[in-house]
């Protein structure tokens, strides 16, 4: 703010005067909002069913060797590498679906409820109200990534042997290691579903229905994965935002191998980047009629 | 709540700011097109300070696209405004948290209850403390009547309870300005007198109150000043005091001698007579009609009718912004 505005005569009551500067309250608010709405805890509830059905399923059939996704064939040795193999199973779909609810209803669920008319008259402010929106939809990213990798590791330790762990590479790692790894993995998983996110909250900043940038967010990711395996277009594969998603197992070697990570880690960033720009260019100057 | 009233009584500058904020809102040329159709066609508005501004026009006249506008939620296509004196929508974050408002009917989470989506309110606002929340949210809930239904789901709400809540929103924080949209509809009679006894009682503390309305009565009863919209355009602007005497009753009297009939009414204290045909009218004043047709008779005009019109501020409503039911959105 310039000094020229701040020349202009103001009101005569200090109310009007932040009573900080940075304030964590709205950010609670939102936080709040996301995790105590029945339909996003019932999503939690649906992920972290699927590791107990996965866990049920190795366990009935015995381990196969060498075959099936990632991790399928460790889970019988330790129970931890369930909650690997789980998440990469919900990868394709459902985690990046759960996301795409959240920030589909982002801005499109305030707008479609009216509410979003009354925070901004508040005022929270354009471009904070969004920049919450997105923390709030970060956070249950890494919620679905944590529930889903945790119960795996739950349900895994009771069906399965613990203990050491062997790594992919052979070497092997205490538990305790392996367990840190686990949480770089959640992590580098929660990194990529926020660019689902990303996308999902510059859709809810185009319209006032929900469920229309839900749709849009979770096609373009479904869509992104087809086109990720035809060879005719292999060309622009590594620029798809879920090309890198599986560069995730590289953590569980040894030595880590971060090349594949890190340029996964670089591809969302871009993403985050554009998305974030087109959103928040979109929602501060938009005209809020709902 | 006495914090501010303090500041307001106690700031040095008040008297010298007092000249520059004389008007709470102001408009010059603002315009707003949807499209070719406008929306808002260059309004020039002044809503004094301390006033309670009734802002009066049928269903789709514009009202709500110009407090949209006032409120930053809607850009201007032309034109400036500025609200509490500062400009908008650029001083913004200095004015909004000193006017409090209610848009286009009540708009809440239905999954929170009433206290926790005013919770939510309050925390997006930066220029209010934390410690203060639980009282601000608990006092504007008991403001509007609704302390008891505090920790229901807002989906339980009634219509009336949803307004209220709506009032209670807008009513956190002591206010310099409110700005109410139709702030009685979809209420029970009940409900609007205690709604319009709110609006009274805080206008009369000293906040300028900006109410938006289709109902002439509703205005009437609480407003001081009015402006009128009508497809767009503010067709009228002044005190309740001036609309009523653009409005004053005429008398007409049809006579064949329109000449000696006007002096009778001239000598009997009315408004300068106008002759018309066969007719003589005049603005009654503070003459009684009873007396006007006395005075004919015993001056020997003949008179074969004659009529009081009193044009009520309903005939005169319609007659500035036109007959109902003609809605071109």
């Amino acid at each position: 703010m310039s000094t020229s505005d701040l020349a202009l005569p103001l009101p005569a009551s200090a109310s009007a005067r932040p009573a900080r500067r940075i304030s964590t309250r709205l950010l609670r608010s939102e936080l709040r909002l996301v995790f105590r709405r029945r339909r996003n805890l019932a999503m939690l509830a649906v992920l972290s069913t699927g590791p107990i059905l996965l866990g049920l399923a190795i366990n009935a059939a015995g381990p196969s060797p060498g075959e099936g996704p990632p991790f399928f064939a460790q889970v019988t040795q330790n129970g931890l590498f369930l909650g690997l193999a789980s998440v990469l199973v919900a990868l394709p779909l459902f985690l990046p679906l759960a996301v795409s609810v959240v920030s589909g209803e982002a801005v499109a669920g305030e707008a479609s409820t009216g509410t979003l008319r009354n925070i901004l008259v508040v005022p929270a402010g354009r471009t904070r109200l969004l920049l919450v929106k997105y923390v709030g939809v970060v956070a249950f990213a890494l919620a679905c990534a944590t529930t889903v990798v945790g119960v795996g590791i739950l349900t895994g330790l009771i069906l399965f042997p613990g203990g050491d762990v062997v790594l992919l590479s052979g070497t092997t790692v205490s538990f305790g290691e392996a367990l840190s790894r686990a949480a770089l993995f959640t992590v580098y998983i929660a990194a990529m579903l926020a660019t689902v996110g990303a996308i999902g909250l510059f859709f809810s900043t185009l319209t006032e229905v929900p469920m229309g940038a839900m749709a849009a967010t979770a096609t373009l990711t479904v869509i992104a994965q087809i086109v990720d395996t035809i060879p005719q277009v292999q060309v622009i594969h590594e620029y798809l935002y879920t090309h890198w998603w599986l560069a995730v197992g590289d953590l569980m070697r040894d030595p880590m191998a971060f090349d594949d990570v890190s340029t996964g880690l670089l591809t969302q960033a871009v993403y985050l980047a554009v998305f974030g720009t087109l959103a928040w260019a979109r929602f501060t100057t938009k005209d809020v009629t709902s | 709540m006495t914090d501010v009233d303090t500041v307001r009584r106690t700031t040095p500058d008040g008297g010298g700011t007092q000249s520059t904020r004389a008007a709470a809102i102001r408009t010059y040329g603002l315009t707003k097109r949807f499209g070719r159709q406008a929306a808002v066609d260059s309004l020039d508005l002044e809503v004094p300070m301390d006033t309670v501004f009734g802002f009066l026009g049928p269903n789709g006249s514009g009202k709500t696209t110009t407090i949209r506008m006032l409120l930053g939620l809607v850009g201007a296509t032309e034109g400036t405004m500025e609200v509490l004196g500062q400009p908008m929508p650029k001083g913004a974050a200095l004015t909004l948290p000193l006017v409090g408002a209610l848009v286009e009917g009540p708009a809440f989470h239905p999954y929170l209850s009433g206290r926790d989506n005013l919770l939510r309110l309050d925390a997006a606002d930066r220029t209010a403390t934390a410690s203060g929340t639980r009282r601000r949210v608990a006092d504007a809930l008991d403001r509007v009547g609704l302390a008891a239904a505090a920790g229901k789901r807002y989906r339980a709400y009634s219509m009336g309870m949803r307004q209220r809540l709506g009032l209670a929103a807008a009513l956190l924080k002591p206010r310099e300005l409110l700005v109410l949209d139709e702030p009685t509809n979809g209420l029970d009679p009940q409900g609007t007198r205690e709604v319009r006894a709110i609006i009274r009682d805080v206008g009369a503390s000293g906040t300028t109150v900006f109410l938006s309305s289709h109902l002439l009565p509703e205005v009437e009863q609480v407003c001081s000043h009015v402006g009128v919209m009508s497809h767009g355009r503010l067709v009228f602007s002044g005190s309740l005091g001036e609309l009523r005497a653009a409005s004053a009753s005429r008398v007409r009297v049809d006579t064949p001698e329109p000449a000696a009939a006007a002096d009778v009414l001239r000598r009997a204290g009315t408004g300068e007579p106008e002759i018309l045909g066969h007719g003589v009218v005049a603005d009654l004043g503070a003459t009684a009609s009873e007396d006007l047709t006395e005075a004919l008779v015993k001056a020997g005009v003949p008179v074969r009718q004659i009529a009081v019109e009193k044009p009520d501020l309903e005939e005169m409503f319609v007659g500035l912004t036109g007959e109902g039911f003609d809605v071109d959105e």
